[in-house]
């Protein structure tokens, strides 16, 4: 039902349960997929010598489906939410949210389907093709038109910090995707990047730590912003820290980049640059998290019995542990160590699993009773169990990685005393394969909570449905000065 | 490294519109009364 803005009394929130949902549904795609390839890198047969099922393809489908199918539903559905309720306006376009809804799943199907028919740019988080590049783009004009439209027609004169984070996460990966994919097609799902050699890496991780900055960080920050004070009951810390972290961090993120370039042919200023200001990132970053975790003070008691709040906080202590390990990493002497080893693949999933996770699974479990008229979730002991069992997974996953890391790092440098390597790469592989196995143990623990939850949000909106409890918000009206 | 060219005119560019929005922040009173707005969130639904 689409409703003129200017005259609506109540929200949309339609468009808010439709994002909700399916942030659930590729949330258990995307780490089901992400099973599956932690198990074929344990155990290649894995593969069955079918290409659609190949390591190759799918590691890149794992990918996309749980940064942009389960991160970007999570984000686009609680940025239309929250840019409502403090605005105290409707979106500006109903129709144009609908649009982004069906067209970003029309991009992440589009995805499900070329990725594993081994259509790929190969470009990383930026693999798909351009054709479904275009219809990205569409969809995201569509999307920052309907949040900054909505935020001009404000009836609340200030802009809460939460839309500021979720504004530079929309304006930036505009810019980010656009420039990236930047490419001549020379075929229906083939195309060439204008960029080519070094000067191709270095866009390419300008994109990429960039994709990690605004979508991953800035979003997921806007979504905590609002999240946390409202599933506390208590104002975020120091709002004005809120502030001078955004502006703080938005403006040292950019130049982060080059240090997934350390020691290869980028120019050594060029990754210099990125070292000091991934350093200097630690600081903004930890603002925010001290911010988003003090909120709590005179209220630590509430982390007793809400589950739902142990998420929320709990996903920012893992945002401070990968915004201090993310730094220390992008110092050269550690990245000589760490570039190309598993390392690196437990610093994403510790900020994947843990904050991107844990932030959106505790914004969820806020969100969906309220979007079916329910008081609270169908069960809050899974709650419980789903937070218990996802967080054993994550430390399972990450100690893992940790460990393979540094010892394939040790293992690649070491030199015998005539200067030649004392082991083959073979020999660190073999040497991964228990770690593999205990990384499967802890993701399969992660998606097994990711299963938990998607039952609980179908009992919970089941009960909704069936009992019609699902109701429009009334919009406050401004207050009409009395004589 | 001529990528450079385009990579540091964008975020100059960028840094540039940054001020800009930030500039109209101060003026538009946005960054007036920080610890009310904090607050007014918890006042609906």
């Amino acid at each position: 039902m689409s409703v003129s803005a200017v005259n609506a009394t109540v929200y949309n929130d339609r468009v808010v349960r439709q994002f909700a949902i399916m942030t659930i549904v590729w949330g258990v795609v995307g780490m089901l997929v992400g099973v599956i390839i932690a198990a074929q890198l344990a155990w290649p047969e894995l593969n069955f010598g079918i290409s659609w099922l190949s390591y190759g393809r799918l590691r890149p489908l794992h990918t996309n489906a749980v940064i942009f199918a389960f991160g970007g539903s999570g984000l686009i559905a609680t940025s239309y939410y929250v840019v409502q309720r403090t605005c105290h306006t409707r979106l500006i376009s109903d129709k144009l949210a609908e649009f982004t809804f069906w067209g970003w799943q029309a991009v992440i199907v589009a995805a499900a389907i070329t990725l594993p028919m081994g259509y790929t740019q190969s470009r990383e988080y930026a693999e798909l093709e351009w054709p479904i590049d275009l219809l990205i783009t569409a969809v995201w004009v569509a999307y920052a038109f309907v949040f900054f439209g909505t935020v001009g027609i404000r009836k609340v004169r200030h802009i809460y910090v939460a839309n500021w984070f979720y504004g530079a996460f929309i304006i930036a990966v505009a810019m980010l995707h656009v420039v990236n994919n930047i490419a001549l097609p020379v075929g229906f799902m083939k195309s060439y990047s204008v960029y080519a050699g070094v000067q191709d890496a270095m866009v390419q991780w300008w994109y990429g730590h960039n994709a990690v900055g605004f979508f991953l960080t800035a979003g997921f920050l806007g979504m905590m912003y609002y999240y946390i004070p409202k599933q506390a009951g208590r104002p975020v810390y120091s709002y004005r820290l809120s502030i001078v972290h955004f502006w703080a961090l938005i403006f040292t993120y950019m130049w982060a980049g080059p240090h997934h370039l350390h020691y290869t042919a980028l120019p050594d200023w060029t990754q210099s640059v990125g070292m000091v200001f991934s350093l200097i990132l630690l600081a903004p970053s930890w603002g925010g998290m001290i911010n988003g975790i003090m909120t709590l003070s005179g209220a630590w008691h509430k982390l007793r019995d809400d589950p739902i709040l142990r998420f929320l906080i709990v996903s920012l202590s893992f945002y401070g542990m990968s915004t201090f390990e993310g730094p220390m990493m992008s110092i050269k002497t550690v990245n000589a160590l760490s570039h190309y080893t598993d390392w690196t693949i437990g610093h994403v999933h510790s900020g994947a699993l843990g904050w991107v996770g844990f932030i959106t699974m505790g914004s969820m479990y806020y969100l969906i009773p309220r979007l079916f008229g329910q008081k609270q979730m169908h069960s809050i002991k899974a709650i419980e169990v789903h937070f218990w069992t996802a967080t054993i997974g994550i430390v399972l996953y990450i100690a893992a990685m940790w460990i393979a890391g540094v010892m394939q790092g040790l293992m690649w440098r070491s030199i015998n005393p005539d200067g030649s390597l004392t082991y083959t790469f073979v020999e660190s592989v073999k040497a991964t394969y228990p770690f593999y196995v205990v990384r499967l143990g802890g993701g399969l623990l992660y998606f097994g909570g990711m299963c938990l939850m998607a039952w609980n949000v179908y009992m919970t909106a089941m009960a909704g449905v069936r009992t019609k409890a699902i109701n429009s918000v009334r919009i406050p009206q401004p207050q009409v000065a009395h004589a | 490294m001529d990528i450079l060219f385009l990579l540091v005119s964008i975020s100059v560019l960028l840094v540039l519109a940054i001020m800009a929005v930030f500039g109209w922040a101060v003026y538009n009173g946005q960054l007036d009364h920080l610890d009310r707005e904090g607050e007014r969130i918890l006042h609906d639904d």
